[in-house]
């Protein structure tokens, strides 16, 4: 352990603390706008520079290690000084129109021009000419609100490896944007809005589009029909002032029907028929000798990557849609018919934690049409529909509960899962289980799957056989899996893994790129926890025990990976250049 | 005296033959056979030599640092990222004697435990990069790089990697950025490259003129050294003369020299018989020296005491006519243009800063001005990732210390003394002088200035572009500034 004094307070800090937490273990906060906790220290805002008693050498407390005696000053008048000229020469670069900001009330520089109570600017102001890039239909990018710290840029480059964005041009030219200024749309951007959460100002958001619904609503020939996917009963509740990892769903069921949607779903039953027919696929190809492994493709952000950076592993994917298009799907057929509504009147929402959600929904032509109309019409993020939840004056807090409608609302434990890292896996293993054995699994937790390591890998022993398996969150850690798995292919070689979940966001859709602000380790954990908390009050733990997935197979699907199933439940994927014409 | 600059000008630079018979690789053949890796760091801690890249750093703690790390691979780093304006010391040493750069970096190799080396060249020094590949030839050839040196059994060679042109890609973590392929941008320090550098691995990384010293150290011993120059700073330093001085060039100096010296014995004095103004060194992170500093000895510490810095060398000489607003505006100006725009106090503060300088020598400014200048000065100091937006305050906070009159006189009177701010300034013909020989009136390239034959002419100052042309052609001194 470390000893020293963070303005005159002793704190004992593990070794590898920066100055920066061992600060703030002492109850003082540094300010910042680069440092993410996601992130390695970049360096770029300049606000958490500090002093050593007795050195003339200024730190940046986000960068420098605790070291034992170290005897730090982190505020002083001359520091408040430099902190609020840097912070006002920040402001001469930003636009002062708050109101008209995504973020009002919710950034970072915002919240630090309160706290320095900066009442003018004392700068010229310089704004940038850049125009707002809308290409993506997902993500906007709005350079004249950059700051220029760099989160997006890392975040793109070291958590996802995706390598959209980039710093383009120098000095005060600098802007953060696709290599060559192309447009967002025609980079290799996969749409999962990380640098949107990690951003500390307006400079990126999601593509609003709640007129869609609201005017869907007032449409008396429209039904509207909504599904929600797992992680947004476990965040929403954070933009009402709730924990993060509060389980709210029932909640947002009666949130929806007061904003006038007249069936309420859940993605849920979508996760749980994605495991039916993921799971059969992942049986047929381990008795039939099929391509193996088999990778997860729930994820429409790993979908676009794995189309642009591994095309020779497209067959690895399991053709099955995401739960979601499922849903989507099963909403315009299945629940049409049977409630006597012309599916041509349906108007199929979802919302979901997620951006690359908004442009899954067209991404594979006749498949994302299977039901003869567009399966999903619209998708809104979790920030989107809270906002819209508060603009019709609803108190969240205090909604009283109600229950999803039937027969597609219905789910298990498994599918509520799908919004954390590994649950995709873990419902998979439980049905799968089930579909080897004929046995159902004595304890359904698969604690190996489970937890925030980059890459999980393990075996489970399913009678006489063990199925490998690996988890993935965080699309830059996929690269040393993948790679392995097309060395493997490209050398003839069996695979040493059978069956791979990929999330292109870090701890899963719990974090994804639609979630509430201020994401971080600490709130992933606790969103996680809601989530396996709502799966252990289920009465049912695996897909195949839901009665309606039962039911819809005997009535209408046959079985899993009948021609039916096939036809509105699995897709496609082609290669895609990383650079669009 | 000359250490570093010993073979320029005197062998023939893509010969080997002729740097080897001048002494050259004797040092590293004695530290391959004869000495320790401690007794080489010892060796140069004897001599106390200091980095030649601007900031002075000891070079054998640089060494020793990444000495002591036990990581199996290490690299030894040449910055050739020379790009202070007017500077060209490092070209020239590398032009003129290439082998001193190669020896120094191997014997850095064995000493630390590395096998590799880079030189971060400029692509905008083709000839020094041409004998730079024909020197590593030569060398390689005579099994002074590459496999098994001398039957040492120690293995080590050198390659070349080409810079764009960016000056901050002489900032060592920007250049080892750059070497690995990244935008050349700062990284937060710690880590120091000596632990962590070239991706990722224990990195010693010097500037030319630093190498060019090591040899001579390991020939002739620490102690030979340290005889040379100050107690701050031992050895001698090359400077880059230019500017309104008779005789330009580069001189290399013991450590202690006075700028008087350099000045007026070596450089001849003030070209056209005009008057000492200042004399900037340290290029655009330095500061200006003014007459009363003339006869502070120059080392390290010596400059940094009244204001400038020794920066890699460059020495540029003003005269009365040079206002040093302007000076001030001009090498802000290059650091604006050249700061990587990663962090926010250089980025946005360095163009504020220069903002405010046009504004006043367009005769805009205000009283406010000063204040703000020296708030924004101050953050860019303490607030900048790297040493150039760390420094790049220093040119205008040296000359408001200096001549706070010549600042006043912009600001308040709106007047430029040395008659250089065109916004400033206007040409008048003084009628008791001007005998209407329509000679300017002729050459005006706009029409401003017209009168009768033999009367004296006038200048229409709405039309007046202030180029200076009718004061040239004026052979009766009628034409003024005012």
């Amino acid at each position: 352990m470390i000893h020293l004094t963070i303005q005159g307070i002793e704190v004992e800090v593990a070794e590898g603390t920066t100055v920066l937490e061992a600060a703030r273990k002492a109850g003082i906060r540094i300010p910042t706008l680069c440092y993410h906790p996601d992130l390695k220290p970049f360096g770029s805002c300049g606000l958490c520079v500090c002093k050593q008693e007795g050195s003339a050498k200024i730190i940046r407390a986000c960068s420098t290690p605790a070291a034992e005696g170290m005897r730090i000053i982190t505020h002083d008048q001359d520091l408040y000084n430099v902190r609020r000229t840097i912070l006002e020469l920040t402001m001469s670069t930003h636009p002062s129109s708050c109101l008209l900001c995504t973020r009002n009330n919710k950034c970072e520089l915002q919240k630090l021009a309160i706290e320095y109570g900066v009442r003018e600017q004392p700068f010229e102001v310089r704004l940038a000419e850049d125009r707002k890039d809308r290409s993506t239909g997902a993500v906007v990018l709005d350079p004249e609100k950059c700051i220029k710290c760099g989160r997006c840029i890392q975040v793109c480059h070291e958590l996802q490896g995706v390598y959209a964005l980039e710093f383009i041009g120098r000095g005060d030219h600098t802007t953060m944007s696709p290599a060559a200024k192309l447009p967002l749309g025609e980079s290799p951007c996969i749409k999962c809005g990380q640098c949107i959460t990690h951003c500390p100002v307006g400079a990126i958001y999601e593509q609003d589009q709640t007129d869609g619904l609201m005017q869907a609503i007032a449409d008396p020939q429209k039904v509207v029909a909504v599904q929600m996917a797992p992680a947004v009963r476990v965040a929403i509740g954070e933009e009402f002032g709730l924990k993060p990892g509060e389980v709210t769903t029932k909640k947002l069921y009666t949130a929806l029907r007061r904003l006038g949607i007249d069936y309420v779903f859940d993605t849920n039953f979508g996760a749980d028929l994605t495991i039916m027919e993921e799971g059969y696929e992942l049986l047929d190809r381990i008795k039939n000798n099929g391509v193996m492994p088999q990778l997860t493709s729930c994820c429409p952000g790993w979908i676009a990557y794995v189309e642009e950076y591994y095309p020779e592993l497209l067959e690895n994917l399991s053709s099955a849609k995401s739960p979601m298009m499922m849903q989507g799907a099963v909403t315009k057929t299945y629940w049409a018919e049977k409630a006597g509504i012309d599916k041509k009147n349906i108007y199929s929402v979802a919302i979901m934690p997620c951006t690359a959600k908004k442009v899954e929904i067209r991404r594979d032509g006749e498949h994302a049409a299977s039901s003869g109309e567009w399966d999903v019409d619209l998708v809104l993020t979790t920030r989107e529909i809270a906002r819209l939840i508060a603009s019709r004056g609803l108190d969240f807090k205090n909604l009283p509960d109600s229950e999803a409608d039937s027969p597609i609302g219905e789910y298990t434990g498994a599918g509520t899962i799908f919004g954390v890292t590994g649950g995709v896996m873990e419902a998979a293993i439980r049905t799968a289980y089930y579909g080897l054995t004929g046995k159902e699994l004595a304890d359904p937790e698969i604690h190996l799957v489970r937890g925030m390591d980059e890459v999980k890998r393990g075996e489970v022993d399913v009678e006489s056989r063990k199925v490998r398996v690996a988890v993935v969150h965080g699309m830059a850690n996929a690269k040393g899996l993948l790679d392995r798995i097309l060395e493997d292919k490209k050398a003839g070689r069996p695979s040493d893994v059978d069956f791979v979940e990929i999330m292109a966001c870090r701890g899963g859709c719990i974090a994804g790129g639609g979630q509430p602000y201020g994401t971080d380790d600490d709130v992933r954990k606790e969103r996680t926890e809601g989530l396996y908390e709502d799966d252990e009050k289920s009465v049912k733990r695996c897909s195949h025990q839901n009665p309606s997935i039962q039911k819809l197979y005997a009535d209408y699907l046959g079985e899993p990976l009948s021609e039916k199933a096939h036809h509105l439940l699995h897709t496609e994927y082609k290669p895609s250049p990383l650079y669009k014409d | 005296m000359r250490i570093v600059l010993r073979n320029c000008g005197s062998i023939d630079p893509e010969n080997i033959d002729e740097y080897i018979a001048a002494g050259g690789y004797k040092a590293l053949e004695k530290v391959l056979f004869e000495m320790t890796p401690d007794d080489v760091i010892g060796e140069l801690k004897t001599a106390g030599l200091r980095g030649r890249g601007g900031a002075g750093f000891p070079t054998w703690m640089k060494w020793n640092f990444t000495k002591q790390e036990t990581d199996p691979v290490k690299y030894v780093v040449c910055n050739a990222d020379e790009g202070d304006p007017g500077a060209y010391m490092d070209r020239s040493t590398l032009e003129g004697d290439p082998h001193s750069v190669l020896e120094a970096m191997t014997i850095c190799g064995h000493t630390v435990g590395a096998h590799q080396g880079f030189i971060y060249i400029r692509a905008e020094y083709p000839l020094a990069i041409h004998r730079l590949e024909v020197a590593m030839k030569q060398a390689r050839e005579y099994g002074l790089l590459g496999k098994d040196i001398l039957g040492s059994g120690f293995d080590y060679d050198i390659e070349i990697r080409l810079g764009a042109g960016a000056f901050v890609c002489g900032e060592e973590t920007a250049l080892l950025q750059s070497i690995e392929g990244h935008r050349g941008m700062p990284k937060p320090r710690p880590p120091f490259p000596a632990s962590k550098g070239l991706w990722g691995k224990p990195t010693v990384i010097n500037n030319v003129e630093t190498w060019a010293n090591v040899a001579q150290i390991i020939t002739n011993g620490g102690e030979w050294f340290a005889s040379i120059g100050t107690p701050d700073s031992h050895g001698t330093k090359v400077f880059a003369l230019t500017g309104k001085i008779c005789n330009s060039g580069l001189v290399e100096v013991p450590m202690g020299t006075t700028l008087r010296e350099i000045v007026y014995d070596i450089g001849g004095g003030i070209a056209h018989g005009k008057k000492f103004k200042a004399v900037q060194t340290g290029g655009p992170s330095g500061g200006v020296i003014t007459e009363e500093n003339l006869d502070t000895p120059i080392d390290f510490g010596g400059l940094q005491k009244i204001g400038s810095m020794m920066g890699s060398g460059g020495m540029i000489v003003m005269d009365e006519d040079d206002c040093i607003v302007d000076v001030a505006k001009f090498y802000l100006n290059f650091t604006v243009d050249e700061s990587c725009g990663k962090c926010a106090p250089c980025r946005i503060g360095g163009k504020s800063l220069y903002n405010i300088l046009e504004k006043i020598t367009q005769g805009h400014g205000d009283e406010n001005d000063i204040k703000q200048i020296e708030q924004i000065a101050h953050a860019m100091k303490i607030g900048s990732l790297c040493a150039l937006g760390q420094t790049a305050p220093n040119p205008v906070l040296s000359t408001l210390h200096y001549f706070p009159e010549e600042y006043k006189a912009h600001i308040i009177d709106k007047k430029c003394p040395s008659g250089k701010c065109k916004k400033l300034i206007s040409y008048e013909i003084n009628p008791s002088k001007c005998i209407g020989c329509t000679a300017c009136s002729r050459k005006c390239p706009v029409g401003a200035i017209s009168g009768e034959v033999k009367k004296p002419h006038k200048i229409n100052g709405n039309v007046c572009i202030k180029c200076g042309v009718c004061k040239d052609t004026c052979k009766f001194s009628a034409i003024e500034i005012h």
